[in-house]
């Protein structure tokens, strides 16, 4: 096994929202987003990470990059920690991993024209490049994501929204990065958008050898696109295991029922198959269940899930499950 | 030649930007047009008042003392009571009025967008302490402000340059704070950080740029507020000092005359109230054509 790109531990990343007064005092309220997550990044590997809403799936992303603050835990990068780099060191690093956003016209700036967007990581990293050289480089990267490379003096708002996600890779992907978080990309998009753009990513991801964390909700992109998969509830990793293991032999109840959940086309085997439906909804983040946090809406949920949070426990070649009652549907 | 090579030669595609678009939207705006070419015409013929052959302002004709418009002497508006043209001072007093509402008017721009950008930009306790300087600053009383300047320093027009700049900025501060708030959370700036990109690039390429719509439209309504100060400061007397004029002192000294010679008092002021529309309708055409959402 190759050494890791990234090796993640413990990552914990808490939001104060607790209400504070003029002088001290007032009530003291955080929100874990993401509690003690933990994974590995080889070179090359696509990593998916899906949840609800509001589990913390951009949450992990941006606190991997390091763009929101840690309350604890370790990034390793290479085996250099992250938290132990200033503030240069770091901006050093960004050159090395990228973000693409879920709305892929609000992370353009309206007021650049596209070649100026897609050429500022370079001229960030390499201030000496002569205009040429940008010019040149960034019509190359344009054409490489299937846009057309005369249209750099064009402006954001003058591009479809798969256009401006493709803008949007251009700019991650110009400095040759080694990862790339992939926050929802495509669920902005319409259906064969996606897919182009899921494509699109994983041409360049075997072109360019770079390792991508991608977050989305929808099971069936993830399953196209990723060799692993991460499933998070409330900050916290229920699942974490190889693609196919993951999806032909989900092991946590909540895996099985998002799995259920997945429309499949074919309208015989749609009506006929067993859905889990959950009760209720995600518990609020500010005041989430004792023990497992998925407890409340577990159809498995026994005594010693509300008094301990299980444990993640390996239960097979890279199959990872947090659950007392961890084991096939059928048990359900 | 594959496909990509023929892309590549292809002429290069000109965008319209956000600005040619409200460039657009503002030349079709009539109101707006015609105040920018009275604009224009004003300030041309103000600063232009050495070359045009007119009179010296200083110039005094003794058998013309307080008469009306004479078209035939070259008297368009008239003479004051010491027999000075009134048109070339009302020229003259236009290049001092108009210089203190655009210097003023640079000082807010300058100082008031880098201080709002990087309040809001930091936020926190940074954004606090900064905030609360511009507070105490609005609190002072301005014309005490003034008087006490001219008590120390002797009357001089720097100081009410210095005055008028020093507290035009706050209004703008605060403008251009609330605006850094709402793009600072946008993805585009969090894109620039992932990035890698520095925090004084940030605002200066990506926040500055896009709050500079309220800002601009700010900006041609601080003109008219500052000549309106500017011109009562000198109709208190504080302003400029004799024999140089602006609108502001014209007036003054026309409204002691008004109900034997009304002239000295009508022309100045028509001067600036036609001055101070056309500079309000360009900034309602310049809010217009910035934000078309509104309208």
């Amino acid at each position: 096994m190759s050494a890791p790109l990234l090796s993640v531990s413990d990552l914990k990343v808490h939001f104060d929202v607790g209400r504070k007064r003029l002088f001290g005092g007032g009530t003291p309220a955080v929100v874990k987003a993401v509690d003690g997550v933990s994974f590995d990044l080889k070179p090359g590997e696509t990593l998916g990470l899906v949840g609800e809403s509001g589990c913390g799936k951009s949450t992990l992303g941006r606190a991997v990059l390091r763009l929101l603050p840690l309350k604890g835990g370790r990034t390793v990068w290479l085996g250099q920690d992250l938290a132990k780099l200033d503030a240069d060191a770091m901006r050093g690093l960004r050159r090395e991993m990228q973000i693409i956003f879920q709305d892929p016209l609000a992370s353009l700036n309206p007021r650049m024209t596209v070649g100026q967007i897609i050429a500022e990581p370079l001229t960030t990293f390499q201030p000496n490049l002569s205009a040429n050289d940008v010019k040149a480089r960034v019509k190359a990267m344009m054409a490489k994501v299937g846009l057309l490379p005369n249209q750099v003096n064009r402006y954001p708002h003058e591009f479809s929204g798969g256009q401006c996600q493709r803008i949007g890779i251009a700019r991650a992907i110009i400095n040759n990065p080694r990862l790339i978080v992939c926050d929802e990309p495509v669920s902005a998009l319409d259906v064969s958008i996606q897919a182009q753009i899921v494509n699109l990513l994983m041409d360049l991801q075997k072109e360019m050898g770079m390792s991508l964390i991608f977050i989305s909700h929808n099971l069936a992109i993830v399953r196209h696109i990723s060799h692993r998969v991460m499933v998070l509830y409330l900050g916290k990793v229920m699942e974490i295991a190889d693609r196919d293991s993951l999806y032909k032999n989900p092991l946590h109840p909540y895996t099985q029922a998002l799995n259920s959940a997945v429309p499949v086309p074919d309208p015989e085997i749609e009506q006929s198959k067993a859905r889990i439906v959950l009760k209720g909804d995600l518990p609020s983040p500010l005041n989430p269940p004792s023990g497992c946090p998925f407890r409340t809406r577990c159809p498995r949920a026994t005594e010693i899930c509300a008094q301990e949070m299980p444990e993640l426990v390996s239960t097979g070649k890279d199959h990872m499950v947090a659950c007392h009652h961890a084991g096939p549907p059928h048990l359900n | 030649m594959t496909d990509l090579a023929i892309l590549a030669v292809q002429p290069e595609v000109k965008g319209r930007s956000l600005w040619a678009d409200a460039r657009r939207r503002f030349m079709h705006n009539k109101a707006a047009v015609a105040g920018l070419a009275i604009l224009i015409l004003v300030t041309l013929l103000c600063f232009g008042a050495p070359y045009l052959g007119l009179r010296d302002q200083d110039e005094i004709n003794w058998d013309m003392i307080s008469v009306g418009p004479n078209w035939a002497e070259g008297y368009y508006f008239g003479t004051d009571q010491n027999g000075r043209d009134l048109f070339v001072r009302t020229l003259y007093g236009g290049q001092v009025s108009l210089i203190v509402g655009m210097v003023a008017t640079l000082v807010s721009l300058v100082i008031g967008t880098l201080w709002g950008a990087t309040a809001g930009f930091i936020g926190g306790r940074t954004d606090n302490v900064m905030m609360r300087i511009v507070d105490i600053l609005y609190s002072i009383p301005f014309i005490f402000f003034v008087i006490l300047l001219t008590v120390v320093f002797n009357k001089s027009m720097v100081l009410i340059y210095l005055a008028i700049g020093a507290v035009s900025w706050l209004d703008m501060a605060r403008i251009v704070r609330g605006q850094t708030i709402s793009i600072r959370r946008k993805e585009f700036i969090e894109a620039a950080h992932a990035s890698g990109v520095s925090n004084w690039r940030i605002i200066t390429r990506h926040i500055i740029p896009n709050c500079l719509g309220p800002v601009v439209v700010y900006m041609t309504l601080t003109v008219p507020a500052v000549i309106l100060t500017e011109s009562f400061l000198s109709y208190l007397g504080m302003g400029v000092q004799e024999p140089n004029s602006s609108w502001g002192t014209l007036i003054s000294e026309g409204a002691k005359s008004m109900d034997i010679a009304p002239w000295a008092v009508v022309f100045p002021s028509a001067v600036m109230v036609v001055t101070l529309l056309a500079l309000n309708f360009v900034g309602d055409g310049l809010r217009d054509a910035l934000d078309p959402k509104d309208r």
